[in-house]
Order: structure tokens, then C-alpha cells, then sequence
């Protein structure tokens, strides 16, 4: 009985290569879900600063003025809130993890951004 | 008499990586008495509460254990959710079950693959832990983390399982069933295993009851309590007998988690066949004011916060009683007499989590 389950698991070890991968070479496994860490696009962010008012690490600065956005990449923990609070979609979550460092890493960017011009009222006026 | 002479056991030790210093006290090979101390990694989360709005604190909670994180997201949010009377959907208590049988599965293995690599037992450990991987990518397939899920919020959960991935999951669930079933084979059966486990520090089931032992300890000295059979989230639906074991010795705590990784398996199937339709969430207005003890029963035993709010959207007061904690004092109790060959095993036999008892 004993010798039996021995040889299955031998077997089955032996058939199904090994358990592990080689990573970074190999690269790690993801979902579509993975929360690995967190993009910017400075092209659509329009400072709202809900993002940073939400982020329970305080990982997320704005300056409104400066029209600068910082994230502090060792105080995030890739928690997902900052990306489901944007009500424009500039944050979004990739799959990869951020890669370990030596150095604090804060990146900045700065808003590019630009408020589209109102629509002139002319129409409005010429069909009035 | 032979001369008494102090071991000191931890905060580093290669079969324990968990910082608990324990000072064995021994007469020849023999353990005579033990003294614990603990304190090396208090991180104070629970001062965190004044600087977190309640409903971020969830992330804090989660980041108390490493490996039952998604139940202390749950106690935690449970509390709030009591002292706001907020109801939860049907749907989020089933998915928060899912989850957290899942944890618990993922954590009865890593400690069982703990506990054969404390007792020599190498290839067993490889084992458990590779089982363990497949709980850990159906994890991270339906939450987005491996280790911490951060899928748990006050009022619900952030995310839902599509009907696609909830019939895959009950599919693939008949072949890990089989492994585990394998793999509880070897533990329960294999004779090096019962040698050194059987008869190992036994607990009667009085000392357990009266030192206040919890989860897997107690049960295996026929304390039969489980939080689960209160029914929070949905376990009361689900239906739900503890797993005991009487004899209280290394063999019947192991034997009590290797019948738990099947009875989670047994929730876990149960509640995706019967998983309702609707929302997942509610929204959550106003800030909480008043105090809870909200329970939880974790791998490891039964977990406490207590939550006071004052109004505020910051609470007032936390505080997290941890299942270790209480397994401490029986510990203790297990270690004289044994020899000091064994303490490792029997250390490990409570399944000691020292970063969540000192959060
Ligand atoms: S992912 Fe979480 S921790 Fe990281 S910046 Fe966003 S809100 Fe902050
Ligand atoms: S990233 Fe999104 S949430 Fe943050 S300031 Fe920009 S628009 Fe607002």
C-alpha cells in the first residue's frame, strides 16, 4: 500500500517536470486581475486629487498648481483603491510587479493635460 | 538531580521562522519549564485607526497577518458593518466565504508543509506546498493578489467571480480534492509520521478548555469550538460541523488540519453551488458610533476587534486579539517534559503566527 502511493507520487513528480519556474528568466504568472502597480497617463489626468485623498498610504501627491503628480512607489501597496476612485481613467493597474530597488524611487510627472476649449456658443445663437 | 542550563530557543531559528524567544529551561535532553517572550516585532497597527478613515483602515487590517489576511479584512469589516447596521448582500457573504475558505486552505497547507519540514520530513513539505500553489492562483485569478487579496470592504466586497471562472473553479476542485487527499494520506498514515507524532505533548481536553486554547489546538483535544458555527458571512447557510479529534496530541492537531483542508474544500463547493444572484456591495453612508466585538474564526483559531467608533470617520479604538495569543499559555504547558528534539515539532504544532499577535 505504502510502497503503491510511493511509486504514484514518484511517477507522477517525474511526469509532471518541475513545480517551480525559473524566474526572473521565466517569467512570474499573472491574471488579468493582478495587482502589480499602478501607471499614470499625465495626458488625461485633470487634478481632481481624488486619488490621493483616497490612497490609505498617503503614496500619491498632487500639486494642483505645479501641475505635478508624485507617486511614492515604496509606500504603495498596490492596493487598487487610487485607480477605482479616477473618475477620468488615468490610472490604470498593470500586471507587473514594480522591480525591487535600492534607492527610494518617487516619480514624478507632470500633467500635460490641457482643458479643451468651450465650444463657442455660436451654434447655439445662429439657430436661435 | 543533573545541573539545569538554560537553551534559549528563537527569535531566530532555522525551523521557526516566526520571532518568538522561547528559554528552555532542561535537565540533561529533558525540557523542565519554559519561559516565552515575544516584543521583537510590534509594528502598532492599532494605533493606525487615528490616521486612517475607517473605511482605509480595511487595507491596514489586511496587513496584520501574511497569510490570513483576508480574514482580519473580514473581522474587521464585519465590526463596522454591525455598529453601522449596515446589511451586506447575500452574494458578498458567499464570495467572502469562498475566499476565506481559500485562505484557510492556503494556510493549513503552508503549515503542513511547515510541520513535515520540522520533523524531517522534506519531500512531504514540497508537496503540501505545491498543492498550495493552486489555492494561491485561484487567489490571485479571482482577487488580483496571491497573498494579500485586499478584496474585502466595508459593505461588501470590491469584486465579483464571473459564473465562467465560479463552474471552473467547482471543476478543478474535484482534483485538488484528490491530492489533498493524497497528501492527508501520508500524514495521517505513513508510520515515521505516526512515530514521532502520536502520544507527542498531549493536552487533556480540561487543560485546553481551561487555559483558553483556540481554533486547531482546542479541537484537537475535543474542545469543540468553531466560530463558523455562528454562521457569520454565510456559513450559516452552508451548514457547518467543526472537525474534532480527541486524543490532543502533535498527531491529532495535525489530523484535525488535514480534515479541515477537506471540510473547506466541502464549503467551498457548496457555495458556489449555491451562490445568489445580485449586487455585491452597498454603499456606506455615515460614520460609525459605538463599539463591537467582532469575531472571526481564522486557520489558526478565533480572531478578535474590538472597533469603537465615535462619530467621526476616524474610530476611536481598536484593538485585535489574535488566536495565538490565546494558544500561548498552552504552549507553555505543552513543552516541559518533552525532549529537546521535539520542541520545534510541538512549537509548531500550535501553528504560531508572532507577526499578527504583535501587529
Ligand atoms: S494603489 Fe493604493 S497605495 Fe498605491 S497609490 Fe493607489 S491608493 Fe495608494
Ligand atoms: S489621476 Fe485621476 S483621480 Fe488622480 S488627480 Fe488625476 S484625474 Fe483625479
Amino acid at each position: 500500500m505504502g510502497l503503491f502511493k510511493m511509486t504514484k507520487t514518484v511517477l507522477r513528480n517525474l511526469a509532471g517536470g518541475p513545480a517551480t519556474r525559473c524566474y526572473p528568466a521565466v517569467p512570474a504568472r499573472t491574471s488579468p486581475l493582478t495587482r502589480g502597480h499602478v501607471a499614470f497617463d499625465p495626458a488625461t489626468c485633470r487634478s481632481c486629487g481624488i486619488c490621493s485623498r483616497r490612497c490609505p498610504c498617503e503614496a500619491i501627491r498632487l500639486d494642483k498648481e505645479a501641475k505635478v503628480w508624485e507617486i511614492d512607489r515604496m509606500r504603495c501597496i498596490a492596493c487598487g483603491d487610487c485607480v477605482e476612485g479616477c473618475p477620468f481613467e488615468s490610472l490604470t493597474m498593470e500586471q507587473e510587479y514594480f522591480p525591487p530597488v535600492t534607492e527610494h524611487v518617487v516619480e514624478h510627472y507632470t500633467i500635460t493635460y490641457v482643458k479643451p476649449e468651450k465650444p463657442a456658443k455660436k451654434p447655439a445663437e445662429e439657430s436661435a | 538531580m543533573s545541573k539545569r542550563i538554560v537553551v534559549p530557543f528563537g527569535p531566530q531559528h532555522p525551523v521557526l521562522p516566526e520571532p518568538i524567544h522561547l528559554d528552555l529551561v532542561l535537565e540533561d535532553e529533558l525540557v523542565v519549564d519554559v519561559v516565552p517572550s515575544i516584543g521583537y516585532i510590534h509594528r502598532g497597527l492599532e494605533q493606525l485607526v487615528l490616521k486612517r478613515e475607517f473605511t482605509e483602515y480595511v487595507y491596514v487590517a489586511e496587513r496584520i497577518c501574511g497569510i490570513c489576511s483576508f480574514m482580519h479584512a473580514l473581522c474587521y469589516s464585519q465590526g463596522i458593518e454591525h455598529i453601522m447596521n449596515i446589511e451586506v448582500p447575500d452574494r458578498a457573504k458567499y464570495l467572502r466565504t469562498i475566499w476565506s475558505e481559500c485562505s484557510r486552505l492556503h494556510s493549513h497547507l503552508l503549515w503542513l508543509g511547515l510541520f513535515a519540514d520540522g520533523m524531517g520530513f522534506e519531500n512531504l513539505f514540497m508537496r503540501s506546498w505545491q498543492l498550495r500553489e493552486s489555492v494561491l492562483d485561484v487567489l490571485e485569478d479571482t482577487t488580483g493578489g496571491r497573498v494579500i487579496q485586499g478584496t474585502c470592504k466595508v459593505g461588501g466586497v470590491r469584486r465579483d467571480i464571473g459564473q465562467e471562472k465560479l463552474d471552473e473553479m467547482h471543476r478543478t476542485l474535484d482534483t485538488f480534492e484528490e491530492n489533498c487527499r493524497d497528501l492527508g494520506d501520508v500524514f495521517l498514515n505513513d508510520g515515521s509520521v505516526k512515530y514521532r507524532l502520536q502520544g507527542l505533548s498531549v493536552i487533556p481536553r480540561d487543560d485546553a478548555y481551561a487555559l483558553g486554547a483556540a481554533g486547531p489546538t482546542a479541537r484537537a483535544s475535543g474542545v469543540a469550538m468553531d466560530h463558523r458555527e455562528t454562521g457569520y458571512a454565510a456559513y450559516g447557510d452552508l451548514g457547518f460541523k467543526p472537525v474534532v479529534e480527541t486524543a490532543g496530541d502533535c498527531y491529532a492537531r495535525c489530523a484535525v488540519r488535514v480534515r479541515e483542508l477537506y471540510s473547506s474544500i466541502d464549503i467551498i463547493r457548496r457555495a458556489i453551488e449555491g451562490m445568489p444572484e445580485g449586487p455585491i456591495d452597498v454603499k456606506v453612508k455615515g460614520t460609525p458610533d459605538g463599539e463591537y466585538f467582532s469575531r472571526v474564526e481564522q486557520p489558526r483559531g478565533e480572531v478578535v476587534h474590538y472597533l469603537r467608533g465615535n462619530g467621526t470617520k476616524h474610530l476611536a479604538r481598536a484593538r485585535i486579539r489574535t488566536p495565538t495569543l490565546a494558544n500561548i499559555p498552552i504552549l507553555v504547558k505543552m513543552l516541559p517534559g518533552i525532549q529537546l528534539a521535539d520542541v520545534p515539532v510541538v512549537v509548531l504544532s500550535i501553528d504560531p503566527c508572532i507577526s499578527c499577535t504583535e501587529r
